[in-house]
């Protein structure tokens, strides 16, 4: 029995459950155009619209032929979308109104089609995998010579370089593969019954691309390709049945890129042997570490070449070491890389020398694995500085020359003192000098017309350029090539300085950043800290839009003054839902003004980041890997901040809830107290036996009162209490007078202190405050009847304010018993009771004058007066200076 | 009372609350039309005109305020309030509509018939259309006709602005006077005033008439609605 590999189990899983949910992709493949792919495809779309399949033409081409064009009548077609471009009228797929229409199944021809400037995508391709990720069906037609890893032999086939261009990958999605073949002879025949071309335009098609010998090799090349379709197709069969394959070791290509042109051939190469062999391939780019940085065009070419490797269905992987055949080789080791295929040197042997091989490196190193060299050119790690990068200046040449002139001048006139190698060092010591300054060129020409000066000047004959004594010209050689060398080590010493700088720049900005991520509080403030420290090292302004919980974005930070215009917003949006880079420098919407990175960490994007480069600079962005990082890190600190917010919002949920389970437990018990008392006593009243007696009527009716009372003390506290404590009194200060409000508390409860000494002490010096009148004066009647309840009758109670150091003291002074010892704080707390058993109230009134101390940011306490009793005492900060009255008018 | 005792308009949703009235009421020798609705209420109130009106404000097809508001366009009949709302800007709202008077459910029955006394009474003061000249309060004495007020035989001597403020409060004395009916009756119907203006002028008017301001015995404050002057009765 053979067991299946789990691994192949799961991927087969996954291709399954992908193509189950995703929708299908389906191409007519055709090897030139004529064969009539758009005619069966639309012939396949009538038979399905007769079958009730909702279908629509997004696009497609009849070419002017009559039978083609009959196809489409009664079939729905989408409008074209039209669009000016330097005056002239083009007419493209309307990408917006196919998404809105969203058939179940759209026709769009000519999948190789490159779009009018100004689409969402430079590509139809692109349009097409948007239309399939909405879900909708897409049917399209594809001639052979347009797939891009056949660009290169379809090129040589037929001189003909086709430059509309799909990848490889855009095919193999395609669920299903229709060949439209036609035998060649046919083929003509129909192209010169004028069916394919018209007029002039099929002569010339005669005689270039659709010479029979072209289209022999084409056919044949769609076919193979098919048939290798077919192929990938049983290879899927047999692993999902278990069918022991030809090939039982897996195989891995690994294909070394380098930043030049020829690299994308050898590229090409690794996709056709990976296909061949049904393997996955990696695409690996290995940059020296402490080497200088690449020149622009080096890094765009690398993009381009690297970016060519991802459509071609590679993995693409990008390493930094100090021995770069070393790190390939451990990479391709540990992911079981079978062979790896490399490129030919093109250099001259002498580099090789200088600085090691690497195409020799990993061919000693590779034991076990297969290394195969193709044509093009070696992966150079890191090493490919062009020269382009560092034009000298004209003021350098000249710079150059004249140095030389004036060391020729020391020469002359110190040549009775000076030896021959003295001279031939001071031109060396000029040649540094001008390598120090100045790029390679100069550098040469010191080196150059040092030569020719020793020469001229110094060497006999003096004067010409004949040398007597063939000796020098051994030291003319030396002295070019020490020069040469000189310069060289200086030019490089001087390249990875700059690169140490620019590396240590960015290293420092990022650590910089994430610190500043660090301790970002909360979301907008680490957007503010990203979008300054990307406007600062990519030179351009910056915003970072956040993505709320209904998905909607929103500006979090902005590094300029100017707001994203709509279109803006618009890339951003695009970016934002499809966790993609877009806008400039991209492949979707290259046109934009601003490019947008997708700030994503693990599988939620949280918003994006929105690079405004000043307009008219050529701002490329020479790096993706930095920017990435900055993206990245921020995504974790905004992502950490919401997660930060999320959890204090639990916990203050899970403080309030226990908060509320106390109170409902202390209140449950609060308010059945009287109210058992008052269904005690009126149901007692009912009793006809108990009415009799007058002493227990009174009695009862007594405690039916009193309770009621409670009761109602009771409800008013709780309502106070909650609405102070949601939040829902707002503090409304007026200019009072003290005594008024003192004088307000007192009148409310003559009758609970009634039979005592009231004494009343108001400091002169403040006759109106700026307090809440209603909430003072409540404070004041709960600090009056605490003490009245928890005093004896008849015991005195004394009221005084006074202002000192800019507040305003309250105290409410008894003579009772006093605070029982460590309950000076405890008896602020809601339903904390002194003397449990004997008071009524729910211990809510001491609780009510804290919370209205905190809303004037005053405080609250109590203590005992050394000569007997407590001493409660509100201190209420003072603010502001009274409103002028106009003075009446005296009589 | 063996005849005919005042006759009270009810109005007011709640049956247990209307029991309640009716049977104090009614064994004060009171007389009494009941009314759930202000459609009811308006009916009642012009085919049998009450001498008083006991106004619940939330009522299943309105606000109580509305109709007091409405009843005031053309009767000075007294209007207490009875409502469970406590707050003192609900208090000042049914007082600047009209309303003489408000008591806050829950209430004892003793307060509820000391309020409906005292608007009786002042609703027959206004009737005979002679102020009474005179004005005892404890010590305190104020003369009307000749201008003139003291304390304990002692007399003082008020600002003009606080002789008008005394002469209103002292007119409607035991009534809950708003700020905002103070500075209309004071000052006129300008907007320069604020409450500011009264607290102030009420200080200087305690500090004269009072012994200790901090515990008045006249001129009681209600915290956010207003003033009142202390009755004989409830001195």
């Amino acid at each position: 029995m053979n067991r299946p590999d789990p691994d192949a189990l799961l991927r087969r899983m996954n291709d399954e459950e992908a193509r189950s949910s995703r929708a299908r992709l389906k191409v007519w493949l055709g090897f030139a155009p004529g064969v009539g792919k758009t005619f069966a495809m639309l012939q396949n779309a009538r038979e399905l619209q007769e079958t009730g399949v909702d279908l629509a033409v997004g696009w497609a081409d009849t070419h002017g032929r009559y039978d083609t064009a009959a196809l489409l009548l009664g079939l729905d077609i989408i409008p074209r979308r039209h669009v000016s471009h330097r005056g002239v009228e083009i007419e493209d797929l309307d990408l917006d109104a196919a998404l809105a229409r969203k058939p179940a199944v759209i026709l769009v021809d000519e999948l190789a089609h490159s779009n009018a400037p100004g689409g969402r995508h430079p590509k139809r391709w692109q349009d097409i995998f948007e239309l399939l990720d909405a879900g909708i069906e897409v049917h399209t037609t594809l001639n052979v010579q347009h797939v891009e890893s056949l660009n290169d032999v379809v090129a040589q086939i037929t001189g003909v370089r086709v430059r509309e261009t799909v990848p490889d990958a855009v095919l193999d999605r395609a669920d299903e593969i229709v060949v439209v073949d036609l035998p060649p002879d046919e083929l003509l025949k129909r192209l010169r019954e004028g069916k394919i071309y018209l007029g002039a335009n099929a002569d010339r098609a005669a005689q270039g691309f659709f010479r029979r010998g072209n289209l022999l090799a084409l056919r044949e090349l769609a076919l193979r390709r098919a048939a290798e379709r077919v192929d990938a197709d049983v290879a899927a069969y047999r692993r999902a049945h278990q069918i022991e394959s030809p090939w039982s070791t897996a195989e891995r290509i690994l294909v070394c890129v380098g930043a030049s042109p020829a690299s994308e051939r050898v590229i090409r190469a690794g996709r056709r042997i990976a296909a061949g062999l049904r393997a996955p391939w990696l695409a690996v780019w290995v940059e020296r570490s402490g080497a200088a940085p690449l020149s622009d065009a080096d890094r765009e070419q690398l993009d381009t070449n690297l970016r060519l490797a991802e459509s071609l269905g590679a993995n693409v992987v990008r390493l930094l070491a100090a021995r770069p055949a070393e790190a390939l080789l451990e990479h391709a080791r540990r992911h079981d890389v079978t062979r790896i295929v490399i490129g030919k040197p093109t250099h001259a042997r002498w580099r090789d020398l200088l600085r090691g091989s690497l195409l020799d490196d990993v061919v000693r190193g590779s034991g076990e694995i297969e290394v195969q060299v193709t044509a093009g050119d070696e992966a150079h790690a890191g090493t490919a500085a062009s020269p382009r990068s560092e034009r000298s200046p004209l003021l350098d040449w000249i710079a150059a020359a004249a140095l030389i002139g004036v060391a020729t001048a020391i020469g002359t006139a110190g040549s009775a003192l000076l030896e021959l190698p003295d001279i031939a060092m001071l031109y060396l010591l000029v040649i540094m000098a001008v390598a120090l300054r100045s790029g390679r060129g100069p550098s040469t020409l010191a080196s150059g017309l040092s030569v020719a000066a020793y020469d001229f000047f110094f060497v006999p004959p003096y004067y010409t350029f004949n040398v007597d004594d063939f000796r020098h010209l051994f030291t003319f050689a030396m002295m070019f090539a020490v020069g040469l060398v000189i310069s060289t080590l200086v030019l490089r010493i001087r390249r990875q300085e700059r690169g140490a700088i620019a590396r240590e720049q960015r290293t420092g900005s990022l650590y910089a950043l994430s610190r500043e991520l660090g301790t970002a509080r909360d979301a907008p403030e680490a957007a503010r800290a990203l979008v300054r420290h990307v406007a600062d090292v990519f030179a351009c302004e910056a915003e970072a839009l956040l993505g709320s919980d209904d998905q909607e974005l929103a500006s979090a930070a902005r590094s300029g003054t100017a707001p994203l215009g709509a279109q803006d917003l618009a890339v951003a949006r695009w970016a934002f839902e499809h966790e993609e880079p877009a806008g400039l420098g991209t492949d979707t919407l290259p046109g934009s003004r601003v490019h947008c990175v997708p700030l994503r960490s693990g599988p939620r994007v949280l918003g994006v980041l929105v690079l405004a480069p000043p307009v008219g600079t050529g701002w490329t962005l020479a790096d993706r890997d930095p920017l990435d990082t900055f993206a990245r890190q921020a995504a974790l600190a905004i992502e950490r901040a919401h997660l930060v917010e999320e959890s204090k919002a639990a916990a203050l949920r899970a403080q309030t809830e226990e908060i509320r389970s106390s109170l409902l437990s202390a209140v449950s018990h609060d308010l059945r107290t009287p109210l058992a008392s008052i269904t005690g006593a009126a149901s007692a009243l009912r009793d006809a036996a108990t009415v009799a007696d007058p002493e227990r009527r009174a009695e009862l009716i007594d405690t039916l009162c009193e309770e009621a009372e409670r009761l109602e003390k009771l409800v008013a506290n709780l309502l106070d209490m909650t609405r102070l404590e949601g939040g829902a009194v707002e503090i409304h200060r007026e200019w009072v007078p003290l005594e008024e409000l003192v004088g307000a508390a007192l009148v409310r409860l003559e009758r609970t202190l009634a039979g005592r000494a009231i004494r009343t002490e108001i400091d002169e010096a403040l006759p109106f405050v700026a307090l809440d009148p209603l909430l003072a004066e409540q404070l004041l009647v709960n600090l009056l009847e605490n003490a009245a309840k928890h005093t004896p009758a008849g015991t005195p109670i004394e009221v005084r304010a006074r202002a000192r150091d800019g507040r305003l003291d309250i105290e409410v002074l008894d003579r009772g018993p006093g605070i029982p010892e460590g309950a000076e704080s405890r008896i602020f707390e809601k339903f904390y009771r002194a003397a449990p058993a004997s008071k009524p109230g729910a211990g809510l009134g001491l609780a009510i004058c804290r919370a209205i101390a905190q809303v004037h940011g005053g405080t609250i306490t109590a203590s005992n007066r050394l000569d007997g009793g407590a001493c409660f005492r509100a201190s209420l900060p003072l603010t502001g200076e009274p409103p002028a009255i106009e003075p009446e008018p005296s009589e | 009372m063996s005849e005919a005792g005042p006759l009270v308009l009810l109005v007011e949703d709640e049956p247990q609350m209307r029991r309640f009235l009716r049977a104090t009421l009614t064994a004060r020798g009171f007389r009494l039309v009941e009314a759930e609705t202000i459609a009811a209420a308006e009916i009642a109130a012009t085919s049998q005109p009450p001498d008083l009106v006991l106004l619940d404000l939330g009522l299943p097809d309105g606000d109580g305020i509305d109709f007091a508001r409405r009843l005031r366009g053309w009767t000075q009949v007294p209007i207490l309030v009875i409502s469970a709302r406590g707050r003192e800007a609900d208090k000042v709202e049914a007082l600047d509509a009209g309303a003489d008077d408000y008591v806050t459910k829950p209430f004892g029955v003793d307060e509820l018939l000391a309020r409906m006394r005292v608007a009786l009474r002042h609703a027959a003061r206004a009737q005979s259309g002679v102020a009474e000249p005179l004005l005892e309060i404890g010590a305190l004495r104020i003369d009307l006709a000749r201008r003139e007020v003291a304390v304990d035989g002692r007399a003082l001597h008020p600002t003009p602005i606080e002789w008008k403020l005394l002469v209103l409060l002292a007119r409607n004395a035991g009534k809950v006077i708003t700020h905002r009916q103070i500075l209309r009756e004071v000052w006129g119907p300008g907007e320069g005033h604020q409450t500011h203006t009264v607290r102030v002028h009420m200080a200087s008017l305690r500090k004269k008439l009072e012994t200790d301001p901090a515990q008045p015995r006249w001129l009681l404050t209600e915290p956010g609605v207003g003033y009142r002057l202390r009755e004989a009765s409830d001195a």
